[in-house]
This record gives structure tokens, sequence and C-alpha cells, in this order.
């Protein structure tokens, strides 16, 4: 184990900003891609569901 | 097949003539942005010497740059490209004719404008061939891969700035070896390893973005 | 029901069927699951070597531990932009349309990965050299390919046929493909004449076996993550280009009676 403390996992040896704001961005960034994808399809299904009915509505296919 | 290639640089060079208000504005253009920069940093004369390759370089990109859009839009507007991708003539030909007129009325006034506007920076008279040189080499590359964005944006919306965030990167090894050969020269150490590259480059782009272009405008009038 | 049938077997068999995006719909579905969990399995892997079994690099410290993001998110954005470029060209050739489609739903996580090379960059750099930003071959090659990426995006966006809106991004790709290495040998050139940045970026060439696997662990997760999301938007892509077909009705209908 490199650590003595959590706390001292923390600090990071005094380089605490700059390694947990590398990785904190990285973090933030993926979690927005993967939501953004997902939502993504569901609102593609979503409004293609809405768009064919009205076609369905107005008789043309 | 010339012929071809003859007649189209012809009539693209005529229209530029009827329209050359417009080719004046691109190089007033050149020559205000070169003005602007001692304000911005100073009428020191040092200074000015020292920055004066990029700025003229940079101003030249800039100016070939805002130009581009009247490369293909006319001939979009009016049917005349339609007209030309049907006809029997190989696209790359006429693609390459359309460029170089292109060239010959926008790049060229800037090439010519450039040595007279260096010596506001008393830049050494000595450098002012190299200056020359090395725009007379890289404004053609500037105009070929411009071309090549120019038909991929035509009729785009918002296709200005569009086109300037695809060329602009593009242009970037072009303007290090144009400011550079300069900037050799006036360093002492010699401006023929940039001016070769510039070359290289152009040979380059001579071969490729005409056919790059001219697929890029296939898709565009399909 | 006939149209579908007749697709399949004008199709070849084998695993170019899958070029059909009807066929690729499923696929992807199933395999995108797979590949986001081995990327989280692997990420863990990954930073519990990074953080607890790699020791303190005595030259820089802690701050090292950086290259555990940096290093991956490098080699992703340029393995990326390759790998559009790759889509680009067959889909030229062969005119398939899952290739755009690929092409397309790759560039915002290369974009993603570049950004994220950048960022880590210079917040690495701050405490080793002291200074966010040099102009070095490299930083200066990554940011442009960034402003590829952007370029790509922005003009695959802007144009609303999809057709033309593939073909010009899959030409704009190449020629950027074909640019990268001029730009990386252009501006390596000019900065070797500048010589304006005096730090040497060369990783530290002893580097400690563990640190490397955790790195390389990384970059596996990081190959895994970006293949499940580029699945995860081809899915999307593919419904919306293909919404006048029948399969995709059915699907649709499909996913409204499950909600």
């Amino acid at each position: 184990m490199q650590w003595e403390s959590w706390a001292a996992f923390w600090h990071m040896g005094g380089a605490a900003p700059f390694v947990w704001g590398s990785y904190g961005v990285t973090a933030a960034l993926i979690v927005a891609e993967l939501v953004l994808v997902i939502r993504r399809r569901k609102d593609t299904v979503t409004r293609l569901l809405r768009w064919r009915r009205a076609l369905g509505k107005n008789g043309v296919e | 097949m010339l012929s071809a290639f003859l007649a189209v640089l012809r009539r693209d060079l005529l229209l530029a003539w009827r329209g050359r208000a417009d080719l004046l504005v691109t190089l007033a253009f050149f020559v205000v942005v070169v003005c602007l920069f001692p304000f911005g940093v100073g009428a020191e004369t040092n200074q000015l010497r020292a920055i004066a390759p990029g700025v003229l370089w940079v101003a030249a990109l800039l100016a070939s740059l805002l130009a581009l859009h009247r490369l293909f839009a006319q001939d979009h507007a009016d049917g005349t490209l339609e007209q030309l991708l049907l006809s029997s003539e190989p696209a790359v030909l006429w693609v390459l004719a359309k460029i170089c007129a292109f060239w010959l009325t926008t790049g060229l006034p800037l090439v010519l404008a450039a040595p007279a506007l260096a010596l506001l920076f008393d830049i050494e008279e000595g450098a002012l061939p190299v200056l020359t040189l090395s725009l007379a080499l890289g404004t053609p590359i500037l105009a070929l891969l411009g071309a090549v964005g120019a038909a991929l944006t035509l009729g785009v919306r918002g296709g200005g700035m569009l086109l300037a965030l695809l060329v602009l990167p593009l242009y970037v090894p072009v303007l290090i070896f144009g400011a550079g050969a300069v900037e050799a020269w006036l360093g002492g150490s010699g401006a023929a390893a940039h001016l070769l590259l510039l070359g290289g480059g152009l040979a380059g782009a001579l071969a490729l973005a005409p056919w790059a272009c001219a697929a890029a405008l296939r898709i565009a009038m399909e | 029901m006939t149209t579908p049938s007749r697709a399949v077997t004008r199709n070849p068999e084998g695993i170019l069927r899958f070029a059909a995006p009807q066929q690729f719909y499923p696929l992807a579905g199933t395999l995108a699951p797979w590949f986001a969990q081995a990327a989280a399995v692997l990420t863990a892997i990954g930073l519990y070597i990074g953080f607890f079994v790699a020791p303190t690099d005595f030259q820089q410290g802690e701050v090292y531990r950086v290259i555990f993001i940096h290093v991956p998110a490098a080699w992703m954005s340029m393995l990326i932009y390759l790998v559009m470029a790759f889509w680009a060209a067959v889909g030229l050739v062969l005119n398939t349309r899952l290739s755009f489609i690929m092409c397309q739903a790759l560039a915002p996580t290369g974009a993603m990965f570049c950004f994220l090379a950048l960022w880590t960059g210079a917040l690495w750099g701050k405490p080793t050299w002291g200074t966010y930003w040099v102009w070095d071959a490299r930083l200066t090659s990554q940011l442009l390919l960034l402003f590829l990426y952007f370029g790509f995006i922005a003009l695959t966006r802007a144009i609303e046929d999809p057709r033309r809106a593939d073909r010009a991004g899959a030409i704009i790709a190449l020629v950027g493909a074909v640019n990268v290495p001029i730009i990386y040998f252009s501006v390596q050139w000019w900065n070797t004449l500048h010589q304006g940045a005096s730090v040497s970026l060369t990783k530290a060439p002893s580097m400690a076996t563990t640190m490397l696997a955790g790195m390389l662990v990384m970059a596996l997760a990081a190959w895994m993550y970006a293949i499940a999301v580029a699945l995860w938007r081809v899915r999307a892509l593919i419904l919306e280009r293909e919404r006048h077909t029948e399969w995709v009705g059915e699907v649709l209908e499909a996913e409204g009676r499950a909600r």
C-alpha cells in the first residue's frame, strides 16, 4: 500500500489540485457523454414514435 | 483538354476583371490588417522588425481566407457549376483552372503588395525577395487547400465561419514554413530549406487538392 | 415483412452481413453493454494499480499519476482520428452507409479525449514545468487535432442532407488525416528553430513496470469505453437515418410498448 492514511491519499503529496483536477474533469466529461448518448437514443425513439403516429393518423405511409 | 482549362481560366479572369472592386477589397483588407499591428504592439522599431514576417504572413492568410467564399459561390448561384459538372471535360481540369484564376486575382496582388508593406516594418531590404518568394509559393497552397473547404461548405448555412474552422488548422504548416523562411534568412541560416519545403508542399497540394475539390463539388451538387 | 428478408438475401453472408444497418442495430445493442462493462472493470483495475500499486515517482512525486489518464487520452484521440479516416475511406470506396455513421459516431468521443489530453497535460505541466502550456510540438499538434475534430463535427452537423453530410465529412476527415503528419512535422521543425521551450518533455525513460502496467490497462479501458459509446451513438444515428423503413417501425413500436 502506498498511502499512510486516506488523508495522505487525498493530499497527493501536495499535488491534489492537479491530480484531482485532471481525474475530476475526466470523470465529469465521461459521465456527461454517457448521459448525453443514452438520452439521445431515447429522445430519438420518442421523437420518431410521435412522427410515425402523426404519419399514421394522416393516412400517409 | 488544355483548351478547356484555358477557356475556364479566361472566363474567370474576365469575370474577376469586371468585378474588380471586389478584388480591391481583399487587398485593402490585407493592408489594413497589417497596419493595425503597430497600434496593437507599439511602434518600437526592433519589435516591429521581429514580428514583421509573422504579421505579413498571418494577414495574407486571413485575406485569402476571406476571399475564398467567392471561389464557387457565384457559379453555384447561376448554375454554371452544374453545367461544368455535367460536361464531358474532366472536373479536375476546370477545378484547377478556377483555382488558378482565383489565385491570380486574389493571391498575386497580396504577393506584390507584401514587400511594400514590409518596408513599413523596417525589414532589411535583402529579406524582401525571400518574403515575396515565400508568399508566391505559399499563397497558391492556401488557395488549393481553401478550395477544398469552399467546395465542402458550398451553400451550407453559416458557411463562412465553418470554412474558417475547417481550413485554418490546415494552413498552419504553410504559415510556419512561409514566415519561417523570412525569419531564417534574417537569422542568417538561409531560407533555402523552408522554400524547398514550401515548393514541395505546393507540388503535393497541386497533385491532391484538385481531386479532393472536384469530389467535394460533386458531393455538394448531388 | 417481405422487404427485410429481401434485404438480407441481397447482402453477403458472414461477417459482412452486419454492414447492413438493420443487422448492425441489434448487434450494437448486444455488444455495447459488454464493452461498457469491460471498460468499467478495466478502469477499476487500472486506477487501483495507478493509485495503490505504482510507487511514487522519485523525480515528480505524486503528480505523475495524471499519466494514467493523460497518455491513454492522447493515444485515443489520435487513434480515433485514424479510425475515422479509415471508415471515411471505406465509405467513399464501398459506398456503405454504416461506415459514414461509424465515422460520425466516433468524432465526439475523439474530440473529448483530445480535450482531456490537453486539459490533463496542462494540469500536469504546471507543477512539473512551472507553466500550464508550452508551445511544444506535441502539445501544439494535439491542439490542432482538436480543431480538426471541431471542423469535422461542425461540418457534418451544418449540412442537412445526410447523404451530403456523410460524404463531405468523409472528405474532410481524409484531408485532415493526410495533414496530421505534415502538421506534426512542421510544428516540430518550428519548435526546434524557436527553441522557446527549454523543458524536455520526454517521459521518464526508466518507468517502473507497475506504472507502465497501469497506463496500459487504462489505455485498454479507454478503448472499451470508446467502442461502447460509439456503438450506442451508432444506434441512435441508425434509427434516425432509417426511420422510413419497416424494421425501424417495428423497433420503435416494440420500444413504445415497453415504456
